[in-house]
């Protein structure tokens, strides 16, 4: 089955890891700008989104894999105020490039004051340059708590369409909330710290399969860039239809992404163009 | 909210997920063990992490269908709907 993988960090993984998702089914990754382990310069923030938008659709594409991206100052350097603002005035020399689908991943991630001003500075952004927007929110005890505080900023700016904004790593105790306010959600399966393929699929046995996806928010940290084919097994041995399962890891994220202003996507089975062949 | 879809009998997950549930729960009374019988456990008897893990288990022998949605609250931070004041 053809699947994509919306959310995960390329530029920490290896050509192998390409490689062996593209034998699993992948024909397309979305990838978030996130924090890299340590805080960063503007101008090291600068490279990153070159690296984002020219080298790693290159390599993915090695493969045989679309690469998407996104662009942002993540919330762990957003609490560097002054260094977010310098980064976000820069971040729209990018939002035309090939493949950039929105501002993301921002959000919260230990629930601050100073975080909390730069994802709304980063929403306003978006919402004046007609981007889509991908949220990252906390793990933990933080999740409960900032995934409600990043609704109801959502909710205050009224020119923020919900449809058009992913709440990500949702949980059992989150996903009811993000799709109650119209928004888009997705499951990460990580390991230790987040969601399961079981309780992925336990989520959309209870919530249903609209407007829902799952990624595998594979980085650098003890993650996994194969977990999407991991939930794609778990729904089969439960007994889910082929329709169900495509539907959440193929036609939902191609649903959201496709009302991205920048969105081409060249579906795997199309027959190449007599150009493409060449002679 | 869309219908529940549980393609699967009661029956049969739990024919499944039998040896899981059972290693899970040996695993877990292991750990509680370990902890218990290590140096200084009176320090750390009533520790936050541990009363929480003792409500967690709790919620596990109370009938329902959200107990999931009912832990991860547990493990939550409160939320205040006036933060933003
Ligand atoms: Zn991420």
């Amino acid at each position: 089955m053809y699947y994509i993988d919306p959310h995960v960090h390329m530029v920490s993984r290896v050509t192998d890891d390409y490689e062996r998702m593209a034998r699993m089914g992948c024909v397309a990754v979305s990838e978030p700008a996130f924090w890299a382990g340590f805080d960063r310069s503007v101008e090291g923030f600068r490279d990153y989104f070159r690296q984002l938008t020219e080298f790693e659709p290159k390599r993915a594409g090695w493969s045989g894999i679309q690469h998407f991206t996104w662009i942002c100052i993540n919330a762990k350097e957003a609490e560097n105020v002054s260094l977010a603002r310098e980064v976000i005035q820069m971040i729209p020399e990018f939002l035309d490039r090939p493949g950039v689908l929105g501002i993301g991943e921002i959000g919260l991630n230990k629930n601050t004051r100073n975080e909390a001003t730069i994802f709304q500075e980063q929403v306003d952004l978006a919402a004046r340059t007609d981007e889509l927007i991908l949220i990252h929110t906390p793990h933990l005890q933080d999740k409960y708590k900032g995934t409600r505080m990043i609704l109801d900023m959502l909710r205050r700016d009224s020119r923020i369409a919900p449809e058009r904004v992913l709440i990500d790593h949702v949980e059992e105790h989150t996903v009811r909330l993000a799709k109650e306010a119209g928004h888009w959600c997705a499951m990460t399966l990580y390991p230790v710290t987040k969601c399961t393929p079981a309780r992925a699929a336990d989520i959309i046995e209870v919530y249903g399969d609209d407007r829902i996806m799952v990624n595998s928010a594979g980085d650098w940290g003890p993650s996994n860039p194969l977990a999407v084919p991991d939930f794609i097994q778990e729904m089969r041995r439960r007994g889910h239809s082929e329709a169900r399962i495509r539907k959440i890891v193929y036609e939902n994220p191609l649903e959201f992404f496709r009302q991205a202003r920048n969105f081409q996507f060249t579906p795997p089975d199309t027959e190449p163009t007599e150009s493409a062949v060449g002679v | 909210m869309t219908a529940q879809i549980t393609p699967q009998p009661a029956a049969d997950t739990l024919e499944r997920t039998f040896l899981e549930i059972r290693a899970k729960l040996l695993e877990l009374a292991a750990d509680l063990d370990r902890i218990e019988r290590g140096a200084g456990f009176e320090a750390v008897r009533d520790d936050e992490r541990l009363q929480n893990i003792r409500k967690a288990l709790q919620v596990l022998l109370e009938p329902g269908t959200d107990r999931a949605e009912r832990v991860q609250m547990i493990f939550s931070d409160p939320y205040d709907p006036h933060w933003a004041d």
